[in-house]
């Protein structure tokens, strides 16, 4: 099975770590990993974007022009590339920031979480993105979440290690905000 | 089996220059490729190795061409207008049979250009690149664990043909992270330089590492030794993956990051029913042609996908039957010119219909 | 009998190619007995550059590696990094250091490599026939100065051993000339001195040798050896400029 997800948002949400985070998840699995920041002109308008593809075989492209799975962290992003997502594939959109009402995308199951505010309820903005990785792995169960917690000890460098908690509890957190 | 490591494809590349016994890097900073001089200048110094950062890209292939002289294994890494200053160090390297490893993460161009990937400069690295007439080897690895792999074997392939090596990705390959692992260095047996200029030792002859050749005949000679381990290279050396073409009616062929794209694009096609494989170049030169050659009596037609207008095509030309049909679909580098796969499995259903 | 001269070990048995009158020869002589005098002819790697020193190896009786026109400072760093146990030192013209070669050697002397340079400079690009280098004089006739050097368009010539002793890499730095017996012998001392350097690890050295091209010039050798004294030695004056650790 061959798994791609594509991350936006801007920079300071901490895309590039989600990205991270879900490649050592994959790799906890057994699985074969392509990590791929996009960068460029963009990069200095202040968004951040990668793709992450896992698969038990090869991997394939690193590149994906139609994502399965997109999670969108900001309304810029959503605007540009939520369209991308293929058909029959999840957008996932942190819906503090993302104004969806009234956008049509045909067959994809557009999954909102509130990520900013479910961050400030558990004390801290930046883990909107532990909200997103949480979000994806209980959405698509392509991922479990012990490798996501597993997966924070080589995602985070070591002095950061004494938010570990903290980070499961947002994974946790945004896992649970998808059940149901 | 060693533990995955999950890194980056430019620090795979210095990664396995060090397990490769690489401890001199002579470098200048350009994106990018930075990754690799900011590794090596973490890791050799601890390894008693040297790293420096050169005045420029001139000094920096010169400092290889020196350290390499002496015998010892060593690199010098940068992008597309790095490498054009380079140019005239690495023809004196082919013109003095000194091996050496040259990383090139392929940038737009021409001029500045911009970061993004390009293939623009396959003919700069496949045609030597320099005055004189010689070539390099060039190995263009399509993965993070090749990149690992093929730093390593440029390192022998140097060594034993006595001519530089070049890895040539671009900044798909050499920024993105991938799951890998840290093979040891391959037993592979390298003759002894012995023509390695050292400080004689009393009584043994005098090594003199040149390229001025003005002895009546010797330059001829030369080019044509040199031209007969450029043949042997091609015979032994040529490296290639194939990929579902036995059946093959369409064979796509393209390298590098292109090919990792047309791969997801050939999966796509054959989902499809469309009869098409992958041919992949590992070494662009030697350029695999005995590979083209055999899949050419089979099939009907290739399809030769670049992120240029078409340069590796001129090589494919050259390489198939007469009568088999070669087509093309390039996209030029530039920011948002990256192909997808969804894209380039388009261009194979109207190639394969047509 | 006793012998008062002999040809230094360091120095192969062949007759040079080098012009009449000449200095080139005079130059690797010295730089040869200071290598007998160190014993230290097999452990060393010479660096040839582009022009008139680019058969090196052919009167050297050491390893040669042979740089890109302007480069040997480049290369000498690689060599020396790579084997810092050697001796390496660099051979090299006006053209090719001060021209092609100026980031070379000010980036090795600045890193304070710890490598000897030996700098010819005869104000003139000897092998391809006599054009106008860095270091032609103001109003010197050559080849591509027809009309003289004319500073407003062409510049200055640049005087290397001064401009060097302002890096704090540089150990030692001083111009000499072999235009007569006396200077002959001072250079010999300061050439024995910048190998002294790179022997007791003392840092990166300079030898700038002011020298006579009579062809290019144009000259009779004596007329040469007297231009050097009379023209060239009032503008490039002779000394040490710098000596870190005052040998």
């Amino acid at each position: 099975m061959r798994h791609d997800v594509f991350i936006a948002g801007y920079g300071g949400q901490g895309v590039l770590l989600a990205g991270n985070l879900l490649s050592y998840a994959a790799i906890h699995e057994d699985k074969n990993v392509s990590f791929f920041p996009a960068y460029g002109v963009e990069k200095r308008g202040g968004s951040a974007m990668c793709t992450v593809v896992f698969s038990d075989g090869d991997t394939g492209s690193p590149v994906v022009g139609h994502p399965s799975v997109s999670i969108i962290l900001n309304q810029l992003s959503f605007d540009k590339y939520a369209a991308k997502v293929r058909q029959g594939g999840i957008c996932i959109v942190n819906s503090t920031l993302v104004k969806c009402d009234g956008v049509d995308l045909p067959d994809v199951n557009l999954v909102q979480v509130p990520m900013n505010q479910l961050a400030l309820d558990l004390g801290d903005v930046r883990m909107v993105n532990m909200l997103a990785c949480g979000a994806y792995a209980g959405k698509t169960g392509a991922l479990a979440l012990p490798s996501l917690e597993e997966a924070l000890k080589k995602a985070l460098p070591e002095r950061n290690h004494r938010l570990i908690p903290a980070n499961i509890a947002a994974i946790r957190a945004g896992a649970a905000a998808v059940q149901g | 089996m060693s533990e995955k490591l999950f890194v980056k494809g430019n620090e795979a590349v210095a990664m396995a220059a060090i397990e490769a016994g690489c401890r001199y890097y002579f470098g200048y900073p350009i994106t990018p490729q930075s990754d690799i001089p900011e590794y090596l200048s973490r890791e050799l110094p601890r390894l008693g190795g040297e790293f420096i950062q050169a005045e420029s890209e001139i000094a920096s292939i010169n400092m290889l061409l020196g350290a390499s002289a002496t015998g010892v294994r060593c690199m010098t890494s940068s992008s597309g207008p790095g490498i054009s200053l380079k140019q005239e160090g690495i023809s004196y390297m082919a013109g003095s049979e000194l091996p050496g490893v040259i990383v090139d993460i392929m940038r737009q161009g021409p001029g500045l250009g911009g970061i993004d990937a390009s293939q623009a400069d396959y003919f700069q690295a496949t045609r030597g690149g320099g005055h004189g007439g010689y070539r390099i080897i060039v190995l263009a690895p399509n993965s993070v664990q090749e990149m690992y792999d093929l730093t390593m074997l440029a390192f022998d392939l140097s060594d034993i043909y006595r001519i530089p090596a070049m890895v040539l990705a671009d900044s798909v390959i050499g920024q993105m992270k991938e799951s890998i692992t840290a093979n040891p260095r391959p037993a592979v047996v390298v003759p002894e330089k012995t023509w390695a200029v050292r400080g004689r030792a009393e009584e043994a002859p005098q090594n003199v590492v040149k390229s001025l050749k003005l002895g009546d005949g010797e330059m001829e000679a030369f080019h044509w030794a040199l031209h007969a381990r450029y043949q042997e290279l091609g015979e032994k050396e040529s490296r290639w993956e194939e990929y579902l073409t036995d059946d093959a009616e369409l064979i796509v062929t393209a390298f590098g990051s292109t090919s990792r794209i047309a791969r997801t694009s050939v999966e796509a096609a054959r989902n499809a029913g469309f009869k098409v494989g992958l041919l992949r170049p590992i070494t662009l030169f030697p350029f695999p042609k005995q590979a083209y050659a055999a899949l050419s009596r089979k099939c009907k037609r290739f399809l030769v996908m670049e992120l240029s207008t078409g340069q590796m095509v001129d090589d494919v030309h050259l390489s198939v039957a007469r009568d088999v049909e070669v087509g093309f679909y390039g996209r030029p580098p530039g920011a948002g010119s990256l192909p997808t796969p969804e894209e380039l499995f388009e261009q194979i259903e109207k190639a394969y219909n047509n | 009998m006793k012998q008062v001269f002999s040809r230094p070990q360091s120095l192969k048995d062949v007759q040079t190619h080098f012009c009449p009158g000449c200095n080139h020869g005079t130059v690797h002589r010295l730089v040869a007995e200071a290598m007998d005098e160190f014993g230290i002819r097999g452990e060393t790697i010479g660096v040839a550059s582009v022009g008139c020193s680019v058969f090196l190896y052919s009167y050297f009786d050491v390893d040669v590696i042979e740089a890109p026109h302007g480069r040997a400072p480049a290369v000498a760093t690689g060599a020396k990094r790579a084997r810092p146990d050697r001796i390496v030192f660099t051979y090299q013209g006006d053209g090719d250091l001060a021209a092609i070669g100026t980031s070379e050697i000010i980036h090795a002397a600045n890193r304070g490599e710890a490598i000897t340079v030996i700098f010819v400079n005869n104000t003139t690009y000897g092998m391809t026939g006599g054009q106008m280098a860095p270091t032609t004089m103001v109003g010197q006739k050559t080849s591509t100065s027809p009309y003289g050097r004319d500073q407003h368009k062409d510049g200055y010539p640049i005087r290397m051993a001064e401009l060097l002793a302002q890096l704090e890499g540089v150990g030692f730095s001083a111009r000499v000339a072999v235009n007569s017996p006396k200077n002959v012998l001072q250079a010999k001392k300061m050439i024995k001195t910048a190998f002294r350097y790179q022997v007791e690890h003392k840092g990166f050295s300079f030898i700038e040798a002011l020298s006579a091209c009579p062809t290019n010039w144009g000259m009779n050798p004596l007329a040469a050896n007297e231009r050097v004294g009379s023209e060239m030695i009032p503008y490039f004056p002779l000394g040490v400029y710098r000596n870190t650790a005052n040998m």
